[in-house]
């Protein structure tokens, strides 16, 4: 987690004038004179997003202050507790259920959650015999109007590819062990398409309301990485470990 | 972070047990909210998008990138570049010429000052370095 400054190795852009800019004696090679603290340039990739933005507000193109409020959006207000509402209310209204599973956009729509990449949904229930898990193969599109944005092993190589061809392997690795008559099936996000997963209602809650019935979803589960917690356990990982 | 699938000749997958938070960096969350500004000002559909994406991903694996979730913003970040240019949006020379000015605006504020992007260019003046 701690790399995440070093450039990519394809990064591709250079920081090609490197070395020119001992022109004024107040400054070397950008580290801090004795006397008079100059400031670092911040690492490539933000340096090149300020260039960006700052030429894109130039031509009118970006509001800055839209910016700012599409970012809190992304890291306050929309997140997996919205999908977990849509889970709850399936889980406690059947007619609901049959709609999400049927028009899951519509369906999904009707309780507020219609966000960016909420346009075209699918819903996917599990059932005693077939389990579904959702993939970005190509890159990483991800239901954020119920989701929020995805966690970084979604994103990266090895999910990706190995959730196709091992599916029970990568299950295993988040703790879940399936039967093994229980079908995998495997769920490719594009653009056009994205995917939930309904996870089972867990046993033990019957009678408990909706809002209740919330505490057991987590993101994981409407993946399809993890089945909904049970009461009283943490079902999946530590179950399994 | 050794666990049996390394032993097993494959890649572990990175992160399950983090929750971390949506940007790691505040750099990652411009631009994230750039591109989706972008889109939805018309500039490039999200098809467009996604494909672009996924080339820079594709490329970077092919270049060494094992590409653990950890470099996705800096994909992210390519792929925006690449596409705001090729849709003409602004040039590769003028963005190069506005990264270094950047840099150097940096470089010459002391220290705890705001970074004025006139300091940048007054720098870039006088080396006559037009970039």
């Amino acid at each position: 987690m701690s790399d995440e400054n070093e450039p990519a190795a394809s990064g591709g852009h250079h920081a090609h004038e490197h070395g020119h800019d001992h022109h004024h004696g107040h400054h070397h090679g950008g580290h801090h004179h004795h006397g008079q603290n100059f400031t670092d340039p911040p690492p490539d990739p933000a340096l090149r997003i300020k260039a960006l933005e700052s030429l894109l507000v130039e031509k009118g193109l970006i509001d800055p202050a839209a910016l700012e409020v599409l970012i809190d959006t992304y890291e306050t207000k929309i997140g997996p507790r919205n999908g977990a509402k849509v889970v709850a209310r399936a889980w406690t209204d059947p007619d609901f259920k049959d709609w999400l599973l049927r028009d899951g956009t519509a369906a999904i729509h009707s309780m507020g959650f219609t966000g960016r990449q909420g346009e075209h949904m699918r819903v996917l229930e599990n059932t005693p015999t077939v389990h579904n898990v959702v993939v970005c193969t190509l890159c990483s599109c991800y239901p954020w109007a119920v989701l929020g944005l995805p966690p970084v092993w979604y994103k990266s190589a090895p999910y990706r590819s190995r959730v196709v061809s091992d599916p029970r392997g990568v299950l295993g690795e988040f703790g879940t062990e399936l039967p093994d008559d229980v079908e995998i099936r495997v769920w490719d996000s594009t653009s056009e398409m994205r995917f939930m997963v309904l996870p089972m209602r867990p046993s033990g809650t019957d009678g408990m309301s909706a809002e209740e019935l919330e505490a057991f979803v987590t993101r994981n589960s409407m993946i399809g990485v993890e089945p909904a917690k049970a009461p009283g356990t943490v079902a999946g990982k530590e179950a399994a470990e | 972070m050794t666990s049996d699938s390394e032993s097993h000749g494959f890649t572990a997958i990175p992160g399950i047990d983090a929750d971390g938070p949506v940007f790691r960096e505040p750099w990652e969350a411009q631009a994230f909210a750039l591109t989706v500004t972008l889109h939805e000002a018309g500039l490039f559909t999200w098809d467009e998008w996604a494909a672009t994406l996924s080339a820079e991903i594709a490329s970077a694996q092919s270049s060494g990138d094992p590409d653990l979730g950890n470099t996705y913003y800096r994909h992210w970040q390519n792929a925006l570049e690449r596409l705001v240019v090729a849709k003409g949006a602004t040039l590769g020379d003028e963005l190069e010429g506005r990264v270094e000015t950047w840099r150097q605006a940096y470089m010459n504020t002391p220290h705890g000052q705001p970074i004025e992007l006139s300091a940048g260019h007054a720098a870039r003046r006088s080396t006559g370095n037009s970039g």
